[in-house]
Order: structure tokens, then sequence, then C-alpha cells
């Protein structure tokens, strides 16, 4: 077994929940297990780099500055905004000295800028591709997945620096390497409305309408992410989204995780997909 | 909009915009807007903000009621040929429009979402979901009066529950004193 660091984010800790056992059950059948950084805060979300700059930077500083003081050099970041804005608050600490000194100040703790953010497709590369396609015990024979990018797993580029923004594929090797059928679609990096569920629910809907009408036109039967937010619009908004535009999707959503421990013979319930929204049909 | 603008060259970062926003590196190509997902709804568009902010037309920028409809994919900023970090732009004028206090019209219930979104996060540390709703709601409510909207999405409540996803003990942080001083400090300078 090998132990990384873990910022699950509030998102996993709260409705989410789903993707933390499913994230979890998936690395530890593969050999890596999780530990959660000590009394980790909030990355800060849209909330903070929309209303104060400030504190869009201090926060996701602040769980940095505990993932060093917990002696980790990497940690699992699960939710792309969550690993987007402590990658990007590394940047800007490591860029400029003032403002690492500032912080460190501000956030009561040494911060040094040292730790790695990995996104769980990264995890599951650094796991290795070719161990997981050894350890499929179940080919996911039927499935045809759309692999959904959504927004911040690949952007800003220049922060996040993983993967191509225009037409990323790292999902679909790992999904291919399960026996699974990944199709080509449109929709791969656009956004489902994001954080605005609650506060704007008709820009949600449009928008999570369109990427499940085009991954259904593409031949999909599921949709693949690794992102909570698009979770929640995709799955639990789901019904919201037949009604309003009086369609039928019923369209399966997996975490990437769900699918490869799926394929690792995992069930179900171990994975915490019996808590989605929308059975696969 | 823009025609109206002065056709002066306008070089510098107006005084209450961060100065590394490189605005006067934008030619107006327009594909920041093109790829914005969001365009069709807005009344002023993303490469029309930032030639308000080149023209230090400021006001007229953050009163934009499109600041706020903004879902921060980061596509206009991730295709823009020159660079310039219209994402960026976007939500230095969301933090000078909240610092105003503007009214941000018909998407009033954004700004009263994020600004309750961080208060839970003072309070908390982390996100306290069902704090969050009954917060959000109820400030909303008392600001538009509808019925309609302070009840839509009770009937997710229930399903949620029976899926394991409502928290009623949730995580709270244990040094919530360095956060409570942090949020101090870094309101207090904006």
């Amino acid at each position: 077994m090998t132990e990384i660091g873990y910022y699950p984010g509030c998102a996993l800790h709260g409705s989410s929940n789903d993707y933390e056992t499913s994230a979890r059950a998936c690395l530890a059948a593969l050999g890596v297990q999780l530990r959660e950084v000590t009394d980790w805060v909030c990355c800060g979300a849209t909330a903070a780099h929309a209303l104060n700059h400030k504190l869009s930077v201090a926060l996701p500083a602040r769980n940095l500055a505990l993932a060093e003081h917990d002696g980790f050099r990497e940690i699992l970041a699960p939710c792309p905004m969550c690993s987007m804005e402590l990658l990007k608050a590394r940047q800007e600490i490591l860029a400029d000295e003032a403002l690492r000194a500032e912080m460190s100040s501000l956030v009561e703790l040494e911060l040094r800028g040292g730790v790695n953010v990995l996104n769980l497709v990264q995890a599951l590369q650094s796991a290795g591709i070719d161990r997981i396609k050894a350890a499929v015990k179940k080919p996911l024979d039927g499935i045809r997945a759309a692999c959904y990018y959504g927004c911040l797993l690949t952007r800003p580029p220049g922060v996040v620096r993983f993967d191509d923004p225009e037409q990323p594929r790292s999902m679909e090797a790992i999904v291919g390497a399960l026996g699974a059928k990944t199709v080509d679609w449109n929709y791969r990096t656009e956004c489902c409305g994001a954080g605005l569920t609650m506060a704007n629910e008709e820009t949600v809907l449009e928008l999570s309408h369109r990427i499940l009408t085009n991954a259904a036109a593409h031949g999909a039967n599921c949709v693949v992410t690794v992102c909570p937010m698009c979770h929640v619009n995709l799955d639990m908004k789901q019904a919201d989204i037949e009604r309003r535009f009086n369609a039928k999707h019923k369209m399966a959503i997996y975490y990437l995780s769900d699918l490869v421990g799926l394929a690792l013979g995992l069930s179900e319930k171990e994975l915490g997909i019996d808590r989605h929204f929308v059975a696969r049909t | 909009m823009i025609d109206a603008a002065t056709s002066g060259e306008a070089t510098a970062v107006p005084a209450d915009l961060p100065a590394f926003l490189d605005l006067e590196n934008c030619y107006q190509c327009g594909k920041c807007t093109a790829g914005c997902p969001v365009a069709e709804r807005m009344d002023v568009v993303p490469n029309q903000l930032v030639r308000l902010a080149q023209l230090g037309l400021v006001e007229r920028a953050r009163r934009a009621e499109s600041i706020w409809q903004c879902v921060s994919c980061q596509t206009c900023s991730t295709r823009c040929p020159k660079s310039v970090d219209c994402a960026a732009v976007i939500d230095a004028l969301r933090q000078l429009s909240f610092e105003k206090g503007d009214a941000a019209g018909s998407q009033r219930r954004t700004v009263l979402f994020q600004e309750a979104f961080l208060r839970n996060i003072r309070r908390n540390g982390r996100l306290n979901e069902l704090e969050l709703v009954g917060v959000f709601k109820t400030k909303a409510f008392l600001d538009d009066l509808s019925i309609p909207f302070l009840f839509k999405d009770a009937m997710l409540a229930p399903r949620m529950r029976a899926k394991g996803k409502l928290h009623f003990k949730p995580d709270r942080v244990k040094d919530g004193g360095v956060l409570e001083r942090m949020f101090d400090r870094c309101l207090r300078q904006a």
C-alpha cells in the first residue's frame, strides 16, 4: 500500500459523498491509501474568487501549508475546482516571494509551495494504466462512455498543466483500458453551469441538457466525469432537466473511479453508485 | 456600445482594476465571446467587458449583469490569442461590484448566493450545505418575495436524504480562530 495526501474538499464530504466512497475504494483496490490533510478548510471556490481576490489565494494557501505541515509532497484533490484553486495559489506563491511571505503570515503557517496537487485522472495514471489493465476482472463490455472533462480539469492550461484543453484524451485512455468503448462527441470540454445550480438553475439546466443530448446523439450510454459539480448537475438534476425540456435522457453518470472500480470487480454499493439518482438502463 | 466609446488607444489598466490584467493586449477579435457558453444570455458580452475596462469605463462594466452570469469556466481566457485573462477581468469586476454593493439586477440571486457561501465558510471552515440552502433561500426570499423559488428544491431534500446525501452533523474545522483572522484581514484590505 502506498499512501498519498488527500484533500477531499467540501463536496466530497457533503452531498457528493458517493464520489469519496468511489475514489477511496477504487484507489485502495490499486494499492493507494488516502490520508486526509489535517484540519483542511474550503478552497473558497467561486465565492472567493468572485468576491475577494486575497481570500481566493489565502484559503488554498492555508491548505497547501497544512499539507506541507503534515509532510506530504503530493496530495490528491479529486474535485477539479479545488485542485485548480490549489494549483493557482501555489503558482502565484512560487512566482512571488513577497506574496509567499505575506501568505505565510496570513495563514499562520510557514508556506513553501512545495506540495504538488493531483487530480483523479493523474492519481490513476500514476497508479499505472498498464497495472489497471492487468487488474481488470470484469471488462466493461456494454459500456459506451462519453468522457466528459468539463471546465477546470484542463483549464486554465497555464495553471493546471494537464492534458489538452481542447482535445483531451486522458480519460479515454483509462476507460479504454477497462474494455469499454468511448464515443467521440462535441461537448467534452463544455461547461455544465457548475456551482450556479441553486442561484441560476435555468442556466445549469440548459447547459447540462445540451451536454446530455450531444452525448446520446453520439451513441453514449453513460457519461463519465471526475467533477462533483458536473455529477450533481447531470445526475441529481437530470429529472429537472427532463421536465424543463420535455426530454427523456435516462443517462447514467459515472465518476471515472466508478468505472475503474467496477472493472476491478468492486460492487456498485462499494463504489457508492447506489447513491446516484439515475440508474443505468 | 463599443462605437459610442472613444476611439483613442487605451493602454493603462484603470486604477481600480489590478495591474496584472494586461488589458492593452486585447484587439477585440471576439474569440472569448464566441466560446462563452452563456454569452447569448448576457447584456454585455465578454469582449465588450474587456473593451469597457480598456477604456477606463469600469463603472459601466461592473454594473453589467453579465459579470454574474459568467460560470467561470475559463474558456475565454484559454482561447484568447493574446493571452488576455478575460475570466480574471470578470472576477476583478465582480469583486469591485461586490465591494461597492451594486444591485446586479436580474442576477441578484447569484450575488446573494456567493455571499452566503463565503459567510458559511467563514463560520464553519467547510461548507455546511443545509445551512447554505437555508440562509440563501431566506435572503433571496427577503429580497424578491418569490414563494415558488423559496420552495423550489424542497422536493429534492427527501430524495437526497434517502440517498444518504444530507448531513445533519456537518464537518467543522477545529482551528476556527485562524480562519476568522484570515477573513478579517482579507476583507478589511478589500
